[in-house]
């Protein structure tokens, strides 16, 4: 029987932050699309599950020369050290309840399997997982607005952005009916990525030099000689990754062109950063 | 039998080998977590698994904002199930805000009304529809038989669409002149060119071209205009090597992005205008071409400018630097492509005419009128045809009077002022005026005065709830309307919304609803509503363009840059009308701030878009303001705060932040609603209860761009 996709994807991001207006439509679309709930008071950024989060980052300078820029948070989808699929969160679940993908590099998450113990939220170094401390509870006819290809997730699950791994699946199920080996760049995008109306989210296979994600990342596939754990490294000296040093090797890069919000992908100690690039300053975060 | 130390250890090891080995304990997680959070605990899942079924796409047009963008809607069989934008449609291609991927929540929200209601005391009751026509109808009979058909008003959000046009029609068939919109960027963009290029003009931007945007305060990412489109525009900007230049007390998400930010005085942005004017006039920088069409008062404005507004004496009013004011002023005159913007924040508050004026005079100076990426002065869009209106004797009389006021807010003075009602009925459609002008307070007591309000709305809001009958209206998701472009969007394209869903609850078109009053109405007036229905009214009105809107989903009424020179008027500025100052001696002052996750027009943010919110906006049930750490010492972070205001005062919690000009307090406007829906409401502040209407003299519009404050800890 014919297999199809038997090559090896490895599906990835990069976040325009110079085009990032903050506007939230990432955020709303990931949760209309994954039918994730709210409630009365969503305030308190630490129980409000949102798999998209938008963070505010300020250079730190007084007035008038303070400056602000938005930075989308979606599951960085690690590819642990060296790229060989050891996630932080995929090493510590007891349950296998979240697995990375070797033909997608995509981290997933199976509701039904997690017991939550939580040790992936204190694994991660992103804050891109969330806990369900209580069931959902739609407003009455609201649940009609349900989306079938993702399951509502019950109280005591921890759940988190699946790069939206339906809308392959809905790909490949079009791809195999049509008969073709490969689904096009085009046919697999994630709801946050359509939705940007800054088109600041370019998403695709990074294992495809024809894809546009690729053509911007330029990842290099050799370890870091600074740090062998590191791998799919950026080439393009304007594109950064979340502390990369840790080697999780995400694969949601960004993209700026102002210094200080490539230095705020880290932390360094003093002096570090001028020897990766010249430059300073304090930098606050808050939910966007 | 004896246990030495050996066996003991042997006897440990084994057990654990033995539980390790054995399936007990994974059992009995496994159990655990079963028993404690599956669907057996959640029986909800087992009632309400979101139903399979086939995928299919139906496009439409979003109504929400006038932004009137085209809309893909997901449905699993019937069931919408998600929103997106529309791939290729001509103003926002693909991109969605979250207001309008937010939109089945507006639509399943159980806090719509859901009947027909008529008010009964201090609470509603439901009626039949047709009860609720002939009640209305008898209502308003009352009034046109008095002689004073006048008496009737009608208040909705914008000029433009047919169902505007009808509420039009009824109105002059009834015999009335009392038509009012909510302040909005269109009717300001025609207030300026007709002020400056004459009647029955309009402006437009072209942003998506120009190579320097210099913006006084409009929040171009902040749901100013066409949002989507606007934001659309500034995303190419890196690539086209164009300029933003952000005017603002506050670092917006727009001042943010922008690659200048002038954090002038608020309030003092015309002057600035006016100051860059003088550099242009002074370093002879203008277009002379386009000078020479300026055939009134350009002298005597010349000679204004010059004395009153030179930049080192209004570098000491806006706080921004002489040298920059001059550096600016020339960048700007010497771009290829350049535009100056107005409307602050999203354009639909308080502004005045001078501010706008002024900063269209920039345009005009550098010459950028008509031209690829600059402003476009042209005939306001006539795509509807409307039958003449058959006015009996009471109506020619009634018509022929004058307007109660000149806008929404003389108008609601008026009622207020008057211990006869001047208005004895009112209709209200997409408009919430107890919430979204100035000192709500006034206007809740003017909507108490008038005897008769008919609401027409989708939601209890906070007019709805001063009304005395309310007629439910279809979501934009449940009717046919026509959308045309509006708010500065270059092109001028009209939308067709279509019903997506069956509608959820009883409820009509707005514009049915006020067709069945029209035919309900003494023969005079319902001579003029021969329409079986509002379909059959809108494919009869918008029979230029009907083929397209049904065919493609949208019709293009023009896409090209308009001819000609326009002549322009600076008699207005010549005359140096005064600046509008804020009201009231305390030292701060409270500016509205416009939150692109929040609405503060006729509908309210969803639940979706408040989850959004930064925690530095709302924390809990209070909004937090920003003020510079040097505005008030003793004042922390996070503090809860009284701000007064001379209208009143609230408790708010405080976010310093650098990003605000020391002075000056930022309120974000969109929340402090008070209806039934607990997740959206009664969280935070209505800014506008804070602060008051001034009117412009002369004008006549609410200029109140804040209000002096004070604030210290509660």
């Amino acid at each position: 029987m014919k297999q199809e996709n038997k090559k090896e994807h490895k599906f990835g991001m990069v976040i325009d932050l110079d085009k990032c207006t903050g506007c939230g439509s990432c955020m709303v679309s990931c949760m209309a699309e994954n039918n994730v709930p709210f409630k009365e008071d969503e305030s308190n950024k630490k129980d409000s599950i949102t798999w998209m989060r938008v963070y505010k980052l300020t250079n730190g300078k007084d007035f008038p020369e303070t400056e602000v820029v938005y930075m989308p948070r979606p599951c960085q989808h690690c590819s642990g050290k060296g790229g060989h699929g050891h996630s932080p969160c995929v090493s510590v679940c007891p349950a296998t309840a979240t697995d990375y993908g070797k033909d997608t590099g995509i981290v997933s998450q199976i509701y039904t399997r997690c017991f939550g113990c939580r040790y992936c939220m204190g694994a991660c170094p992103y804050h891109a997982r969330y806990f369900n401390w209580w069931d959902p509870k739609w407003p009455e006819g609201m649940e009609n607005y349900l989306s079938p290809n993702v399951s509502p997730r019950m109280r005591g699950v921890v759940e988190k952005c699946s790069f939206c791994y339906h809308r392959y699946q809905l790909a490949r199920e079009k791809a195999y009916l049509e008969e073709r080996e490969e689904i096009e760049e085009m046919e697999y995008q994630t709801a946050c990525t359509t939705a940007c109306p800054a088109g600041a989210i370019v998403f695709g296979d990074l294992n495809n030099p024809e894809h546009e994600v690729t053509k911007i990342v330029k990842p290099d596939d050799h370890p870091d000689p600074r740090n062998p754990d590191v791998v799919g490294k950026s080439r393009n000296p304007k594109v950064f990754r979340l502390l990369e040093r840790l080697g999780t090797n995400t694969k949601v890069y960004y993209l700026s062109e102002r210094e200080w919000v490539r230095k705020a992908g880290d932390n360094y100690t003093e002096g570090e950063w001028e020897t990766i690039k010249n430059h300073h300053g304090k930098t606050q975060i808050s939910h966007g | 039998m004896k246990v030495d130390r050996r066996s003991f250890l042997g006897l440990g090891i084994g057990a654990v080998a033995g539980i390790a080995v054995s399936p007990v304990g994974i059992k009995l997680t496994d159990d655990s977590s079963i028993l404690t959070q599956t669907t057996k605990l959640w029986p909800w899942a087992l009632d309400h698994p979101p139903l399979d079924g086939a995928i299919v796409y139906e496009n439409s047009v979003c109504s929400l904002c006038p932004g009137g963008c085209g809309i893909s809607v997901r449905k699993i069989d019937d069931r919408p199930v998600k929103i997106e934008g529309l791939a290729d449609y001509p103003i926002n291609d693909g991109g969605a805000c979250l207001h309008g991927m937010s939109g089945l929540q507006y639509l399943y929200d159980p806090a719509r009304i859901k009947k027909p209601m008529i008010k009964k005391g201090d609470s509603f009751e439901e009626i039949s529809w047709e009860d609720a026509i002939s009640l209305v109808a008898g209502k308003l009979s009352d009034v046109r038989k008095s002689g004073s058909p006048e008496k009737l008003a009608c208040i909705t959000d914008k000029e433009h669409g047919s169902v505007s046009g009808l509420l039009q029609h009824l109105l002059k068939a009834f015999g009335s002149p009392n038509f009012y919109t909510m302040p909005n960027l269109e009717s300001y963009l025609e207030t300026v060119a007709q002020q400056i290029h004459g009647n029955g003009k309009t402006l437009s931007f072209d942003l998506e071209n120009s190579d320097f945007v210099l913006s006084f305060g409009a929040g171009i990412i902040e749901g100013w205009g066409s949002p989507v489109a606007c934001f659309k525009a500034n995303a190419t900007r890196k690539q086209r090597h164009a300029k933003l230049y952000q005017v603002e007390a506050r670092l917006s998400n727009t001042a943010a992005n922008a690659n200048k930010w002038i954090p002038a005085v608020p309030g003092t942005e015309a002057d600035l205008a006016l100051a860059m004017c003088a550099v242009i006039l002074n370093e002879n920088l203008f277009n002379s071409a386009a000078t020479a069409n300026m055939y009134a008062g350009f002298s005597k404005f010349v000679s204004v400018v010059q004395t009153e507004y030179a930049p080192a004496k209004i570098a000491k009013i806006t706080g921004i630097k002489e040298d920059d004011i001059i550096q600016i002023a020339r960048e700007f005159a010497t771009a290829k492509m350049p535009v100056a913007v107005f409307g602050k924040g999203k354009g639909d508050g308080a502004q005045s005419l001078k501010e706008m004026a002024a900063v269209h005079a920039l345009n005009c100076l550098v010459g950028n009128v008509n031209k690829k990426g600059g402003v476009f002065v042209q005939d306001k869009a006539q795509y509807l045809e409307f039958p003449a209106v058959k006015m009996d004797g009471i109506a020619s009389k009634g018509a022929a009077k004058a307007r109660t006021g000149q806008y929404i807010g003389q108008m609601l003075d008026a009622v207020n002022a008057s211990a006869e009602p001047v208005v004895e009925a009112l209709i209200v459609y997409n408009a919430n005026p107890c919430y979204s002008l100035h000192d709500t307070r006034r206007v809740k007591q003017a909507m108490s005065k008038i005897p008769f309000v008919v609401s027409i709305s989708s939601f209890l809001d906070e007019t709805a709830m001063e009304a005395d009958i309310i007629l439910p209206c279809h979501t934009f998701l449940e009717r046919f309307e026509d959308v045309p472009s509006s708010g500065g969007f270059s092109k001028t394209v009209v939308g067709l919304t279509k019903p997506v869903v069956n509608p959820i609850f009883d409820t009509k078109n707005a514009g049915d609803c006020i067709i069945e009053i029209g035919k309900a109405l003494d023969q005079a007036v319902a001579a003029n509503f021969e329409w079986e229905n509002y379909e059959d009214c809108l494919q009869a009105v918008t029979s230029s363009i009907w083929d397209s809107l049904s065919e493609e989903g949208y019709a293009v009424v023009s896409d090209t840059i308009p001819s000609g020179s326009p002549g322009v008027d600076v008699s207005f500025l010549a005359q140096n009308p005064a600046t509008v100052q804020a009201q009231g001696d305390f030292n701060l002052t409270l500016i509205p701030v416009d939150n692109i996750r929040l609405l503060s027009g006729a509908i309210a943010a969803s639940a979706f878009a408040i989850k959004t919110v930064s925690d530095t906006v709302l924390t809990k049930k209070e909004t937090v303001v920003e003020i510079n750490p040097l505005t008030v010492k003793g004042l922390k972070d996070k503090d809860l705060a009284t701000l007064t205001t001379p209208m009143g005062s609230a408790n708010v919690r405080v976010h310093l932040n650098e990003g605000i000009r020391p002075g000056v307090i930022g309120m974000v406007e969109g929340l402090g609603h008070t209806f039934d829906n607990k997740y959206v409401s009664n969280k935070g502040v209505n800014v506008n209860d804070l602060i008051g209407q001034v009117l412009e003299p002369g004008t006549g519009l609410d200029a109140a761009f804040g209000i002096k404050a004070k604030i210290s800890r509660a």
